[in-house]
Parts: structure tokens; C-alpha cells; sequence
């Protein structure tokens, strides 16, 4: 098939997953809720957590055989975008690729144990930068040996996502001389040496996890076997919701911005009948339109092996660079009010730097295309 | 009509890439036009006029529009098929475009059934080429304010007044006419009336103008006291502006009913991946340059982004809150890619960038160069692109006029 042309497509439950978190999303997550979250040193609302989980949409893309929905992660791709419209926080995107990483390289009884919590509200979450900053997920410092306490890790991992809440923390280590995936339990969590890090995006929470001194049983490591696959499927799944969180906050950065150009006036007429402000948000707009096509053409195809990961390294290539435009116009179309505090462009600015630098920046996507395309 | 099936389909693509494969003609001996704007001398003219009768008379022109009016009568799906298999074959472009995709479905849509039947068989079989009298020396975006003036007299309309910019002014049988018949409405769009005008009357004059690429392709077009049928009108006397409008949907493709055909060729994105192979910079193939494969990418993400709005776009639940967003935004985002896509391609040719059509060095014989002055046709055409930025922002986002 050529490279011009991608596939998409919509199925009923992502269509119905549409309609339910849009509502959803918009009710928990207004932005009076976001501000007063940001403040708040969790940073989110666990009974919104717990309701997403009794909706089902931890479960989504999780096999029936461990309590989740069956279907696939193009269905959660909707609720992420909602979310991500209404800048809403909490560790529902962390959780489902831990989740993921689980699946995909779990043994049974891993899987049988861990999946099922997961799905019934238990926050996880993936824990594979390390200071060294680069993206490739098997350029990996961390270190797991067998030793008198079973398994001794040693190391750092930073931007640990949601590391404050979660039960379960994924994290990738070399064992062995292979990269490998071990399961640290809330036990061996409480053992790391956590740091809360300040972020550029106030509505996550963040942490450098040291692994020195802490250890695990045998039966923590993932299926080494399969943790190549798992470690470049978790690279993809994030990148895809990641691209569907940059989309739906591209839409609010523009209904905000809209919003505030109709509003403003300015020389007697209203600030959005200058075309100077009027063309870039329309820029603004159809990158965000392009995005969106892209979102959810790579959830369409993102089981498809290699078209799918050309669909969704475009997609994060594209979305990326969008909603940066899209909140860079937002803060300069707001004027004094837009370098303020309380103007809201700037939790778009700050989300887009943060999402932007989560499994890989738009360059590393374009140049990951480049050996796949050209 | 239900739509066909699958074996249908599959029978037809066959019989129509047969008939592609055997009849698409050779490459001339003089140079083709990519777009129906470009067409500038009798031999092209003509080379393109029979090209497209042959199409028509084989059944891949119209296939879709109806048997009485001289159209094929089929289902939709087998006029795409057959504009598919054009592509694929490399047919040269169908001539007569303002006939077959703008001012044909209009007729068929709001046409009297005389005028279908006077119209429409000629429009498919290039025997009568259509313009359009839009724009005027003075007025272009503010199309509303056309001055051209048709006043009532007896059985006729006298028409006076200059129109420019007109795509094949000189070759056409017809134009699709916008002209003042109330003057003084307290409203600029309320006197304007909508015509099918003969252009071979005495007192139309057709200028040809020199395009930026050197070749004739519209004219300048000189009313003085010509004379048109009284029945010329389509719809209703004062209701021009309505009809202009419904035009520019055809035009822009946000509305559909064309006869189908290919109108326009413009390089795509993998063409210009074609060329970074064989281009060179540096005594280096242009690819293996790390910028411009970087280039390169960004613009394939962005070639299959907008083929994918156009799929998104039957997608209705993806479309829920701002329903007009991608038909309303797709000249304006396609035009302006494949201008940066010409405008890129010319880039990588390190100094033999500096050659155009013609000279024996130039790569490709200067078609980037050509295809890059040639795309602004479409970036002014039609409405401007900063004109369709004004449409989405004002029509899709909502905000105030300018
Ligand atoms: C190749 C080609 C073929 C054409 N064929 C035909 C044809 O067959 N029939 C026909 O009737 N016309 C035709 N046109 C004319 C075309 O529709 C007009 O050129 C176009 O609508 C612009 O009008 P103008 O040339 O008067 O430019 P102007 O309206 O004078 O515009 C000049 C500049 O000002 C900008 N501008 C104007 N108003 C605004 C505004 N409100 N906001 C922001 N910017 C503005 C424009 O974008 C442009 O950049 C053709 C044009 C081209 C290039």
C-alpha cells in the first residue's frame, strides 16, 4: 500500500466510548476542578477515578478473561481525547498502559492477578525514563540482578507518571544482559526512594523513583521473551493515546481561545474580526483537524504491525506540533490577560510541553518514519 | 438505486482499466497542461477536446448523471471508479471542467428541463466548452459587488460591462454569467442575476492574458451591448447571489454531483520522494540528506492527513460539533499543501533549481518549477486562500466578520 494513504474508520463503541466520555469528562473536569487540582498534592479526584473504573474504561481494551471489555485500544482512544479536552488529571492514562505492558508480557499468573485489579479502579504505572532522557525504551541503565534478596534492583528512573498513587509500577530493567520488565507491588514501591519532580504541566504528578537497595521475588520479572515487543507496544499505545489527549486539548485551546476573540474588544469592534488573530487560529484549527484525522486513522489501524506504527508515529509527529501552535497563538491572542497566571492558555502551553515530551518528541517520530517510509 | 456490488464494481474497474490501458493517448509532441487553467495553445486545445469526447463516448465521462440528458445513468460508485482508473493510466486531464463540475450540476440540479437538454450532452462531450464570468477587473473576493450590467429588452438581455480572469474565454461556446439586472438594491447581492451565456454573439470580445508561467490560459472578456436570449436566466431574476454561490460549492467541492474526470494533476508527495532519489546535493543523492528527509516525512504526514479528513469526513460521529469544518476547509488546506510541496521539491535541486521547462539541464524538464507557479492558480482561484480562511473562521469557529 502506498505511504500517501492511511485507513480509517469508526466503530460503534468508539463511537457510543464518544459520546459518554465527552459528557463525562466535561461535568467532572471543568476547569474551576482543574485549577483547584493543580493545588491539590494529589492531583486528582479519586471518586472521578473509581467511576471511570465502574464505567468499565479501565477495562476497556483488557480481555474478558481478566474482567475487562475485550476490545481494543482504539476504544479508549476516545476517552482519552475527551479527557484531554477538559485538561482532566489523574492516573486513568498511566494505568491503562501499565496495564498494556502487563498484558502484553506478562506470564498467566501475572496477569491473572494483576489485570483484574487494574480494571476494578487499583492505579498503576509505567516506569521507563531514566536520566539519561533518551526515549528509546531499551536504552536502559536500571539493573536487575539475582542476589540473596531475590531480585536487586539498582538505579534511577525518572518521570515516573502517577508513581504517588499507583499499587503496581511497571519498570524496565536489564536482567541478565536483556532489557526486561520487572512488577514492583505497593511493598516495593514504598521501598523506592520517591522525589515528587515539578513538572511543566501542573495537572500531573510526577516522580524520580531509586531503585537502589530495593528488591523483589523471582516471580516479579515479566516474561523476558516477550519484553521487546511489550517495550515497543508500550512506546506505541502511549504515543497513540498521547496524540488523542494532544487532540482533545487542542479543541478546548481553540473553543477557549474562540471564545475569547468573539468576547474582547477592542477599537470599537471585537479582537476576532482582525484577521491577524482570525487566520492563525484557523490554522490552529485545521492542525488540530489534521491531528484528529491522523488519531484516529492509527486507532484504526494500530494493530496492524507496521502500518500501524507508521499511522501512529504520524499521528504523535503531527498532534504534537499542533497543539503547541494551537496554545502558543492562544497565550499571545489573550494579550497581558494571556501571560497571566489565571488566563487559561497557559495550562494548554504547559500540557502540549508535557505530552510533546512523552514517548518521543515529534522529531524522534519523523525520524523513526524516515527508516520506515523513505 | 441500491449501490452496487462488490462483483460489479470489480467487472467495471476491469473493463475501464482495460479501456485506459489501450486508449490512453501517447504523449504529443508538444507539452500537456496539468490543470484545465493551463490549456494556452489551439494544439493543446484541441488535442484535449478529442481526448475527452473519447472518454465520454466510451462511457467514463458522466457515468452517473442522467440517460436522458445524455449522461451514463449508473450508480456513483462506477464514475469514481472510472475517475480512479484515469489517475492510475495517466489519462490527461478532462478539458472542459467549469462544464463538467461546475456549471453542469447546476443545470442539473436547478437547470430548467430545457436547458438540461440543450446543455448537458455538449458540456460531456466537449463539444460546447464552458467559462465563467465571475470575477471583474474591479471586484474579485468582493464578488458580491459585481458591476457587469443586464438590462431587459424585449425578448433579450443586454449585457455590458468587462469580466476577467476567465478560463478559457476564448475557446468557450457558454458562460456561467453574474451580472447586475436591479441596480441601486439597497442590498449588494439583491440586483445580481445568474445567466447561461452564449459567448459567440456580437459585442463579446475575449482577450487572452499572459499567465506568470509565460503560456495564455484566461482572458480579459469585453461586453458591449451584446445580446443573449431572454431564457437565459437560471434561477430567479435577483437570486444571482444564491446561485454564485451554490457554483463555488461546486467548484470547491463541497458539493457534489460533477460529472467526474480528472481536472487537475498535480505532483503528489511520493512523486517528490521520487525526485530526493535522483536529485542531488552535495554529490549526494538529495535524500540521504538528514533535513530534507526530515522534509520529506512531514510532508507525507501531512499528504495522508488530508486524504484522511476527506475519509474522516463520512465519519458523522467524528464530525459532530463542527459538521461544515473539513468540506469547508479542504480547498484551503489542499491547495496551500501542494503549493509548499512544489515549492519543496524545487528545494532539493541544489543549482539546477535555477533552470525551468525547456532547458535541456533542468530536472524533469522544470516541472516543479512550472507545477509551483502553475499551483497559485489554485491558491487565488476560486476564491482566495486568505478568502477561504475568512469562510472557516467565520463559518466553522463562528468568529465576527472582518
Ligand atoms: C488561474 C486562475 C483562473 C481563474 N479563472 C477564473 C474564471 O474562470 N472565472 C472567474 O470569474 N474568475 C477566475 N479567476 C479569478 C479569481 O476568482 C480571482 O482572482 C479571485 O477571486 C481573487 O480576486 P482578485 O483577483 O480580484 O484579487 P483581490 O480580491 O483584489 O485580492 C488581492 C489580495 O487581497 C486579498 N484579499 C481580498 N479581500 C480580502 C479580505 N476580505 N480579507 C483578506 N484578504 C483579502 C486576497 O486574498 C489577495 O491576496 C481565476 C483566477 C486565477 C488565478
Amino acid at each position: 500500500m502506498s505511504v500517501r494513504h492511511g485507513t480509517i474508520g469508526l466503530s460503534e463503541e468508539q463511537a457510543a466510548l464518544l459520546e459518554s466520555a465527552s459528557k463525562f469528562c466535561r461535568d467532572k473536569s471543568s476547569i474551576e476542578a482543574v485549577r483547584r487540582l493543580i493545588d491539590d498534592e494529589l492531583g486528582h479526584d479519586p471518586a472521578v477515578f473509581e467511576e471511570m473504573a465502574e464505567l468499565g474504561w479501565l477495562g476497556i481494551a483488557i480481555p474478558e478473561a481478566y474482567r475487562g471489555a475485550g476490545l481494543e485500544l482504539a476504544e479508549v482512544v476516545p476517552v482519552v481525547e475527551q479527557m484531554g479536552r477538559n485538561l482532566m488529571a489523574g492516573p486513568f492514562l498511566s494505568t491503562t498502559l501499565a496495564a498494556q505492558a502487563v498484558l502484553c508480557a506478562g506470564t498467566e499468573a501475572q496477569k491473572s492477578q494483576v489485570l483484574p485489579e487494574l480494571v476494578a479502579g487499583t492505579p498503576a504505572a509505567l516506569a521507563l525514563m531514566e536520566p539519561h532522557a533518551d526515549w528509546d525504551p531499551k536504552n536502559i541503565g536500571c539493573q536487575a540482578v539475582r542476589g540473596e534478596k531475590g531480585i536487586e534492583l539498582s538505579g534511577t528512573k525518572v518521570l515516573v507518571t502517577d508513581a504517588g498513587v499507583a499499587k503496581w509500577i511497571v519498570a524496565s530493567v536489564v536482567y541478565e544482559g536483556s532489557p526486561a520488565l520487572v512488577l514492583l507491588d505497593a511493598e516495593a514501591i514504598t521501598a523506592c526512594k520517591r522525589r515528587r519532580e515539578t513538572v511543566v504541566d501542573e495537572t500531573r504528578r510526577s516522580f524520580q523513583l531509586g531503585l537502589d537497595g530495593v528488591s523483589v521475588a523471582e516471580d516479579a520479572l515479566l516474561d523476558v521473551s516477550l519484553v521487546p515487543a511489550a517495550l515497543e507496544r508500550t512506546e506505541l499505545a502511549g504515543s497513540l493515546l498521547g496524540s488523542a489527549e494532544m487532540c482533545g486539548g487542542g479543541v478546548g485551546c481553540i473553543d477557549s481561545t474562540v471564545a475569547y476573540l468573539i468576547d474582547r474588544k477592542q477599537f470599537g469592534r471585537p479582537i476576532g474580526s482582525y484577521q491577524a488573530l482570525k487566520h492563525p487560529t484557523v490554522d490552529a484549527h485545521l492542525g488540530i483537524e489534521q491531528a484528529r484525522s491522523h488519531v484516529y486513522a492509527a486507532a484504526h489501524t494500530f494493530e496492524n504491525g507496521r502500518e500501524g506504527e507508521i499511522a501512529v508515529r504520524m499521528a504523535k509527529a503531527h498532534a504534537g506540533p499542533a497543539l503547541a501552535f494551537a496554545a502558543d497563538r492562544a497565550i499571545q491572542f489573550h494579550g497581558g490577560f494571556g501571560f497571566t497566571y489565571e488566563c487559561d492558555a497557559q495550562l494548554y502551553r504547559r500540557r502540549a510541553l508535557w505530552c510533546e515530551n512523552q514517548h518521543g518528541d515529534a522529531l524522534y517520530h519523523r525520524q523513526k518514519l524516515a527508516s520506515l517510509i523513505l | 438505486m441500491s449501490s452496487p456490488s462488490k462483483r460489479e464494481r470489480d467487472e467495471y474497474r476491469a473493463e475501464a482499466s482495460a479501456w485506459f490501458e489501450e486508449n490512453v493517448p501517447a504523449q504529443p509532441d508538444f507539452m500537456l497542461p496539468l490543470t484545465f487553467m493551463e490549456v494556452g495553445t489551439d494544439d493543446q486545445f484541441h488535442f484535449l477536446c478529442d481526448w475527452q469526447n473519447r472518454v465520454y463516448e466510451a462511457g467514463y465521462l458522466g457515468a452517473a448523471w442522467p440517460k436522458e440528458y445524455g449522461g451514463g445513468g449508473l450508480d456513483q460508485a462506477f464514475q469514481d471508479i472510472a475517475t480512479e482508473q484515469m489517475r492510475r493510466h495517466g489519462s490527461p486531464i478532462m478539458l472542459n471542467t467549469i462544464g463538467l463540475s461546475w456549471a453542469g450540476p447546476l443545470i442539473l440540479d436547478m437547470g430548467t428541463h430545457e436547458q438540461r437538454e440543450r446543455y448537458i450532452k455538449g458540456i460531456l462531450s466537449a463539444e460546447d466548452i464552458w467559462c465563467q464570468g465571475f470575477s471583474e477587473p474591479d471586484h474579485g473576493s468582493d464578488l458580491g459587488n459585481a458591476q457587469t450590467r443586464a438590462v431587459r429588452d424585449g425578448d433579450e438581455w443586454v449585457i455590458n460591462g468587462t469580466k476577467i480572469w476567465t478560463t478559457h474565454g476564448n475557446y468557450a461556446k457558454y458562460m456561467i454569467l453574474l451580472a447586475r439586472s436591479i441596480p441601486d438594491t439597497p442590498n449588494k447581492y439583491a440586483g445580481l442575476s445568474f445567466f447561461l451565456s452564449p459567448m459567440r454573439v456580437p459585442g463579446i470580445e475575449a482577450i487572452p492574458i499572459r499567465k506568470l508561467t509565460g503560456e495564455y490560459g484566461f482572458t480579459e472578456t469585453f461586453f458591449t451591448d451584446a445580446r443573449i436570449p431572454g431564457d437565459s436566466l437560471i434561477g430567479e431574476e435577483g437570486q444571482g447571489w444564491a446561485v454564485a454561490m451554490r457554483t463555488l460549492e461546486y467548484e470547491r467541492s463541497a458539493r457534489g454531483g460533477q460529472a467526474g474526470g480528472l481536472s487537475i494533476k498535480v505532483p503528489d508527495a511520493e512523486e517528490v520522494v521520487d525526485l530526493a532519489r535522483r536529485a542531488r546535493r552535495s554529490g549526494r543523492p538529495a535524500i540521504e540528506d538528514p533535513v530534507v528527509r526530515d522534509k520529506l516525512v512531514e510532508l507525507l504526514i501531512e499528504d495522508r492527513g488530508l486524504g484522511l479528513c476527506g475519509a474522516r469526513q463520512r465519519l458523522a460521529p467524528l464530525n459532530q460539533e463542527r459538521p461544515f469544518s473539513l468540506g469547508l476547509s479542504s480547498k484551503l488546506m489542499q491547495t496551500e499543501f501542494i503549493r509548499r510541496l512544489n515549492e519543496f521539491a524545487i528545494s532539493m535541486q541544489g543549482a539546477r533549481a535555477a533552470y525551468y521547462v525547456g532547458d535541456p539541464d533542468a530536472i524533469d524538464d522544470g516541472t516543479s518549477q512550472r507545477s509551483y507557479l502553475n499551483a497559485f492558480s489554485a491558491t487565488i482561484g476560486g476564491g482566495t486562500s486568505q478568502i477561504q480562511a475568512n469562510i472557516v473562521a467565520e463559518h466553522v469557529l463562528g468568529l465576527p466578520k472582518s
